[in-house]
């Protein structure tokens, strides 16, 4: 039954690297706009050509 | 803020958009080709080159590594440029990477038709192209990255993720799947055997279509369809929640695929809880593609592309409802085996990645060749043909499979099987094949058309190779912007450490799936009596590995009873310790072969019934769909690389006598004249060295050593 201590380990390892990275993410602000970048990419190559 | 300027890099994107013109149309020929092969044996025509079982794999390795790959790629380069405002890190890398694919593809062709084959789904190529493809992806991977660190935007955009998660993850799963033993040139062992060269080959299969068919796929909708319909994804903050799920999720679902056969139990409910909650990430995505376009609909209308994106997501959704459904116990009995998931995998293939890559090149092609695209009319035609053989396709193998498992499974009034004869249950379901291949042909039929659009579009246009663009420079990396700003937060930034953080997340599902069974014993009870395969019985092995049988038999009796009543006793993970590579199947055409060496099963069949078997399937199967293996009778078996494979066994574990390599070919000559014998009294001269005498001695082995009536040879003694 070994496995399941093993299993039980690496899913908490897992689990707790995600809530670090989550929590990571969220104070570096890089989820903090949460809609600036989805509008963005439609304005992709707009510069050059309408200046040409 | 200063502006700089630059240029995109479109010549990557244009070669890598022809290649999948190209592939796509060789793909879906070759699937055309099979299924007739399937329906209508006598194509085959006996010659081993084009027949079934070697040519089904081309089929699915050129639909998935060249069509959807090469597709893959284009909608990559485009769209990551743009993002992140930047060109390509290195053109050489891009240069190396696209040649070297096109060449893996057609040596993937020459290599698989000419029998050489590891006998894993999904993985066939041997070790040389596997090296191969590993400097090909990591070329991929190397441009990436290379392009996200010097990228001028420092919000790295959705799509990104999903570029970069699909090289992860694909890179851990060919690696980690690939590592086998060469015996020579173009042969090599998986270095896992039975059980463990399952768990991680379906840990592999699953994933490949988690990495290769679903994340990129998901960060190329991310890009393609806002652009084409011109609105924002519905929801920015779905992606990222959906996106961390889905990758965490996926990799713990591979044994849904190994359901009531030869692995631990703890094994199959770990993968089917995690396919269950798989639902959940993966409809985030179809929720929010389908959302983006409200209040655009009056677009779709007008426009076959986006037709195609919304068939695409759709088939997404329903094919990521379906998939958890059959990973239930209860659903798997029925669907595993049989039509049902070969029609769960079209449904994602035809509509989901063909979806997708129609309606990013109506979108990307015009806009890349500065044209309008050349026929609106055309595109329609091609949205409706394919999405009438995708039905015609599908439905019929929906079809199929619930009939054949109702046959199987149904029992007389007195308790006996209704269908004893395998056979039977296939030649009812012909005429579903036979439709099948309508449908097929509609969707052939549609890309030939699309591939006419796209050809003309492209030389109407003309291509601005290096297209300049601009953009303010990003803030350098490194810069502390706030006071108080921790040392490491630079590094925070970056995309390789995101990248990194990936890589984390992607290996725990594996390892701790992966790992258990190698190291914990416990896991592999060892049977006494299992013994290991003889020289001849191993190149039997070898030969039935090259030709692809794997492709329409299983060797894996489940514990079911209309299994075991029809096969023998179900299979134990013991039986299989010294299968380099495991051979359990995943399509029943014809009957499972697990005890087709056991004494009493209705799979047993003497060596004179497997040689007119294979010389003629029909003259002892009657409509048998089987086709003729003539030329097993006519090759020769490659008798001195024995010593070299007993070597390489040796290396991999299984208990052969410390100098049986130089005793091996004798040890195969001494048995390969006991089956000579048995056909001669029979009536049949033959040379003991022609390969389908080793075949005959391996199908003897399967389920051998665990017969209570013993070996066929004792048994003929009494």
């Amino acid at each position: 039954m070994n496995i399941l201590f093993i299993l039980i380990g690496v899913s908490l390892f897992a689990a707790l690297i995600f809530l670090a990275m989550f929590i990571w993410a969220v104070k570096t602000g890089q989820y903090d706009d949460n809609y600036t970048p989805s509008v963005r990419i439609l304005f992709d190559e707009e510069d050059v050509e309408t200046k040409n | 803020m200063e502006v700089q300027k630059f240029n995109y890099d479109n010549a990557i994107v244009r070669n890598f958009i022809l290649a999948t013109l190209v592939w796509g149309a060789v793909a879906l020929l070759v699937g055309l080709v099979v299924a007739l092969e399937l329906a209508f044996p006598a194509l085959n025509l006996g010659i081993e080159y084009i027949s079934f079982g070697r040519v089904r794999p081309v089929h699915t390795n050129a639909v998935i590594f060249a069509f959807i790959g090469n597709a893959m790629f284009a909608g990559v380069y485009y769209s990551l440029q743009r993002v992140l405002k930047a060109r390509l890190f290195n053109d050489m890398l891009g240069k190396v990477h696209f040649w070297l694919w096109q060449l893996i593809i057609v040596f993937a062709a020459v290599t698989l038709l000419a029998g050489f084959t590891t006998g894993k789904e999904y993985a066939e190529l041997e070790w040389p192209i596997d090296l191969l493809i590993a400097v090909a992806w990591l070329c991929f991977g190397a441009n990436m990255i290379g392009t996200v660190v010097k990228r001028r935007e420092k919000h790295i955009y959705t799509a990104v993720w999903w570029y970069l998660a699909t090289f992860i993850g694909v890179t851990i799963l060919h690696v980690v799947n690939s590592i086998e033993l060469p015996v020579s040139f173009l042969k090599s062992y998986p270095i896992y055997a039975g059980a463990q060269d399952a768990v991680v080959q379906w840990w592999y299969g699953h994933n490949a279509v988690a990495f290769f068919l679903t994340t990129p796929f998901l960060g190329l909708m991310y890009y393609y369809l806002p652009k084409a319909s011109g609105r924002p994804i519905y929801s920015y903050q779905l992606s990222i929640i959906h996106f961390w799920s889905l990758i965490f999720l996926y990799m713990w679902a591979g044994p849904h695929h190994l359901l009531y056969q030869s692995l631990p139990d703890w094994v199959q409910a770990l993968g089917v809880t995690f396919s269950i909650m798989l639902i959940a990430p993966s409809w985030g995505g179809m929720i929010n593609g389908l959302m983006t376009l409200r209040g655009a609909w009056d677009k779709v209308r007008e426009d076959p592309g986006l037709k195609f994106m919304v068939i695409a997501i759709t088939a997404y959704g329903m094919a990521t409802f379906e998939g958890p459904m059959m990973s239930l116990k209860s659903v798997n009995a029925v669907s595993h085996f049989t039509d049902w998931t070969i029609a769960h995998t079209h449904i994602a293939g035809m509509a989901w990645n063909g979806g997708m890559i129609f309606g990013m090149f109506y979108w990307l092609v015009p806009k890349l060749f500065k044209t309008p695209l050349h026929s609106k009319k055309l595109a329609n035609t091609h949205f409706w043909i394919a999405t009438l053989g995708i039905l015609l396709f599908a439905i019929p193998l929906y079809w199929a499979a619930i009939t054949q498992w109702l046959m199987l499974r149904e029992y007389t009034p007195d308790g006996l099987l209704a269908y004893p004869i395998f056979m039977e249950t296939t030649i009812r379901i012909l005429p579903m094949y036979h439709i099948r291949i309508l449908g097929g042909a509609l969707y052939f039929t549609g890309f030939i058309i699309f591939l006419v659009n796209m050809l003309k579009t492209i030389s109407a246009g003309s291509l601005v190779a290096n297209e300049p663009a601009e953009a303010p420079a990003m803030v350098k990396l490194g810069t502390r912007e706030e006071s108080g700003e921790s040392p490491h937060r630079w590094l925070e930034r970056k995309g390789v450490r995101f990248a990194i953080l990936v890589f984390i997340a992607l290996s725990i599902g594996g390892i701790v799936e992966i790992i258990p069974m190698m190291k914990v014993q416990s896991n592999i009870p060892t049977i006494s009596t299992v013994t290991p395969y003889t020289p001849l019985e191993l190149t039997g092995r070898d030969i039935y590995i090259s030709n692809g049988c794997y492709n329409c038999h299983s060797q894996q009796v489940r514990p079911l009873r209309f299994e075991t009543d029809r096969y023998g006793e179900y299979s134990k993970i013991g039986e299989f310790v010294y299968d380099h590579p495991f051979q359990w199947g995943s399509r029943r055409t014809g009957p499972d072969l697990a005890r087709a060496g056991y004494l009493g099963s209705s799979t047993y069949k003497t060596s004179i019934w497997h040689f007119n078997h294979f010389m003629k399937p029909n003259s002892v199967v009657p409509r048998s769909i089987m086709p003729a293996y003539p030329f097993l009778v006519v090759n020769e078996a490659d008798i001195n690389a024995v010593p070299a494979k007993i070597r390489g066994m040796r290396m991999l574990g299984v208990p052969y006598q410390e100098g049986f390599d130089k005793q091996a070919i004798a040890s195969y000559m001494a048995d390969a004249q006991k089956i000579a014998d048995e056909l001669k009294l029979a009536g049949v001269d033959i040379k003991p060295t022609k390969e389908v005498i080793a075949v005959i001695a391996y199908l003897h082995k399967l389920g051998r050593d665990i017969s209570p009536a013993g070996s066929p040879a004792s048994n003929a003694k009494q």
